[in-house]
């Protein structure tokens, strides 16, 4: 019974599909997972921590390769705030909005670091250098307002310690157009 | 002579830059060649003296902080080497093994958090060396049916937030005919401004599993998922960890300890929704779906993971139940009130001085844990009132801090025990603002299933956003009044049922703020 529902859908799924097979190191992931139906979200984990993000031929992979509907691929992967659609840059900076930071004025330094980078949350600049996030509460509140800037966390922020924070990796990039 | 050091190693510890303390403890050790234990240690609360570094001779400690890498060679030229010179009492926190001396710990009565800054998470030999495993090994010599017995005689709740009896849900499961069984952990800490079971698990993972084991043995559970939140990699590592060891000394597998006992345990990781706090999201995120809640009942008891039995609880009711099983229910249940046995830990900060995790008994005043323990006030500013249980929770006003911590005393303020988050507010902060912030919170966080959720929470928002701006008029105040109650009463699941609360308890103590935001 069970059986045959997976054939019905693997059959649907293939239709017109003139996908190629998924790239090695993609095919590989999704074999552990084979008949796993629990097991959608920790493969999109897995994927997101590969490649930084789900690439959209991904999803459709993971969905044929696994048997699941394209559209309970596409919901689990845009249910969840972990993962990202999009290419991230190159450095994630993440500004603490939890409940400590928000009463230590998180939300200025998240607005100083908009508008000096020229993006808004959730969005990355155009030299693909920097994604700009919000995170609710890293666990170190004590430091509040804090920023973490890839895997290291910034304690105490102001607006000018904030940017301060990120200069180098701007300027280790090579990057000229700095506003200051 | 035995000596050793201690260095706090958790998540807050490394972001108040423990791990450079850390290579310039062992630089100077190496250098100087001195046969000195150095030790990682889990959050031993003191967040706000941060990074905390014990030195331990002959079992004289001495705890400091903060200890920037800068004073790591005056701290041990002092006292490993000859120089008297002595060290600034800026840094000295206290010189009691007990710790007693230092106000913001010795008013704490430590169960659950009671090894978390003492031992290294990493290694099962220290856990065993404080009883570790015991409390799991005199279990299997009870009947389950005895076991739940002294988990309902210790008066131990839910401390998820809800305070449920713990005995009762598991006398419920262990009851039902069917099996298999899950026990789940939730470890998903959603309140954004909360840490405490992160703390637990990194401070002292074992004992979260140990709780699980008596857990799955009076209910007959075969498998144990600990679902933990998304943005705790240190927890997720240290658990993996914990898991092999448990694995390789015995306590998992088939039949054991010769009990007839067969439990595995399973790591999930969360993916960041706050919604997957709730028991039967958090079931559909483990079977892999989108983490939307259902109607309830079916309770999980009677319809949980694919259907079968299923029991869930928070890490720190888990982490309870080993001291309740070793010291006696009746030891657990005096420590508290007539109703909450056992003790709460609190993730205190905010506009506070003395900002940390703290565990306190049940029946304390508020009052006392905030001057007392938290020593007021920051910057000498008085506090305007108390934020518990964050999103779903609200907020106690300065004259009502006398309420004691009890689920059912706090219940009565309008606001919730909540899971742990206390974060203290003073005059400089508005209450409108406060409010604005959470609904922002749940109005993101709300999954959409149900309308009134969906649509209430965003009208809720676009109202107080209106009263932040002081553009709001009395008809938005009537408005916001009546959507509290309609979002509160009719939304399918916890996150919208409690949304209101925020606003609610800000409107009741703080009316003035409204009636100023309007213009009146
Ligand atoms: C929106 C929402 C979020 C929740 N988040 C958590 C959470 O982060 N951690 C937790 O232990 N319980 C959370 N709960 C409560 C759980 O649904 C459940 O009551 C609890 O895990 C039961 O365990 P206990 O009896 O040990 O408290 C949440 C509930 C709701 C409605
Ligand atoms: S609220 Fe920002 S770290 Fe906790």
């Amino acid at each position: 019974m069970k059986l045959q529902t997976k054939k019905r859908l693997k059959k649907n799924v293939y239709k017109g599909d003139t996908m190629p097979p998924p790239p090695p190191e993609l095919a590989e992931m999704l074999a552990k997972y084979h008949g796993q139906p629990d097991a959608l979200i920790t493969v999109l984990e897995e994927i997101q921590r590969h490649y930084g993000y789900l690439p959209r031929h991904h999803l459709e992979y993971t969905a044929r390769e696994l048997s699941f509907p394209l559209s309970q691929v596409f919901g689990v992967a845009t249910f969840y705030n972990l993962f990202q659609l999009k290419p991230p840059g190159r450095h994630q900076i993440r500004v603490c909005t939890g409940t400590a930071c928000h009463v230590g004025h998180s939300k200025v330094i998240l607005t100083h670091l908009k508008e000096k980078l020229g993006i808004n949350e959730d969005e990355t600049t155009p030299d693909k250098l920097f994604t700009l996030q919000t995170v609710a509460c890293v666990g170190a509140c004590s430091l509040a307002p804090v920023m973490v800037v890839n895997e290291h966390t910034h304690g105490r922020m102001t607006t000018d310690k904030s940017w301060q924070a990120i200069q180098p990796l701007h300027d280790e990039n090579d990057v000229t157009e700095v506003e200051s | 002579m035995t000596r050793s050091i201690r260095i706090g190693m958790s998540t807050s510890d490394i972001a108040a830059g423990a791990e450079a303390t850390f290579r310039a403890i062992s630089t100077y050790i190496n250098r100087h060649q001195l046969p000195v234990e150095v030790k990682q240690t889990g959050s031993l609360g003191v967040c706000h003296r941060e990074p905390l570094v014990e030195v331990d001779i002959n079992g004289h400690s001495t705890l400091y902080g903060p200890v920037t890498p800068a004073r790591v060679t005056p701290l041990l030229d002092f006292h490993f080497g000859t120089d008297s010179r002595g060290v600034s009492t800026e840094w000295l926190i206290s010189q009691q093994a007990d710790r007693n001396d230092y106000p913001f710990l010795g008013k704490q009565v430590k169960v659950t958090t009671q090894l978390c800054g003492l031992i290294d998470p990493h290694s099962l030999d220290d856990y065993l060396a404080h009883d570790g495993y015991q409390a799991f090994k005199q279990a299997l010599t009870m009947s389950p049916a005895a076991v739940i017995q002294a988990i309902q005689d210790s008066k131990l709740r839910g401390r998820g937030g809800a305070g449920f009896p713990t005995g009762i849900k598991w006398d419920l499961m262990r009851k039902r005919p069917i099996s298999p069984k899950y026990l789940i952990c939730n470890a998903d800490e959603g309140d954004p401004g909360a840490f405490m079971d992160r703390a637990m698990i990194e401070g002292d993972p074992h004992r979260l599993l140990e709780g699980m084991l008596i857990a799955a043995y009076a209910m007959g559970a075969t498998k144990g998922y600990l679902y933990v939140r998304a943005e705790y990699p240190l927890a997720v590592s240290i658990l993996h960890r914990a898991i092999q060891q448990a694995s390789e000394y015995g306590v998992t597998g088939q039949n054991i300890l010769g009990s007839g006992l067969d439990f595995e345990f399973v790591i999930k990781e969360g993916a960041g929704a706050f919604v997957c706090g709730e028991e039967t999201a958090l079931m559909h995120s483990i079977e892999g779906k989108r983490g939307m809640p259902r109607m309830r009942p079916p309770y999980p008891a009677e319809y949980g993971l694919w259907g079968y039995p299923s029991n869930i609880n928070n890490v720190e009711t888990l982490v309870s139940v080993p001291s309740i099983i070793l010291n006696g229910p009746d030891w657990f249940a005096k420590l508290g009130t007539e109703t909450s046995g056992g003790t709460k830990a609190f993730a205190l900060a905010g506009t506070i001085k003395k900002s940390g995790l703290v565990e306190v008994p049940m029946g304390m005043p508020l009052r006392e844990l905030i001057y007392d323990i938290g020593g007021g006030g920051e910057a000498g500013r008085t506090i305007k009132a108390v934020q518990l249980g964050g999103p779903s929770g609200g907020c106690i006003p300065q004259s009502l801090l006398d309420t004691r911590i009890d689920y059912d005393d706090i219940k009565t303020t309008g606001a919730i025990m909540g899971s742990g988050g206390m974060i203290v507010l003073d005059e400089t902060i508005s209450m409108v603002n406060m409010a604005h912030y959470f609904l922002t919170f749940t109005q993101d966080e709300s999954c959409g299933k149900c309308l009134p959720c969906r649509v209430g929470t965003r009208k809720m928002l676009n109202i107080l956003e209106r009263l932040v701006n002081q553009e709001g008029t009395q008809n938005d105040l009537d408005q916001l009044r009546r959507l509290c109650d309609t979002v509160g009463r009719t939304s399918l699941c916890g996150l919208g049922q409690t949304a209101p609360n925020p606003v609610l308890t800000t409107m009741r103590y703080f009316e003035d703020e409204y009636l100023a935001a309007i213009g009146k």
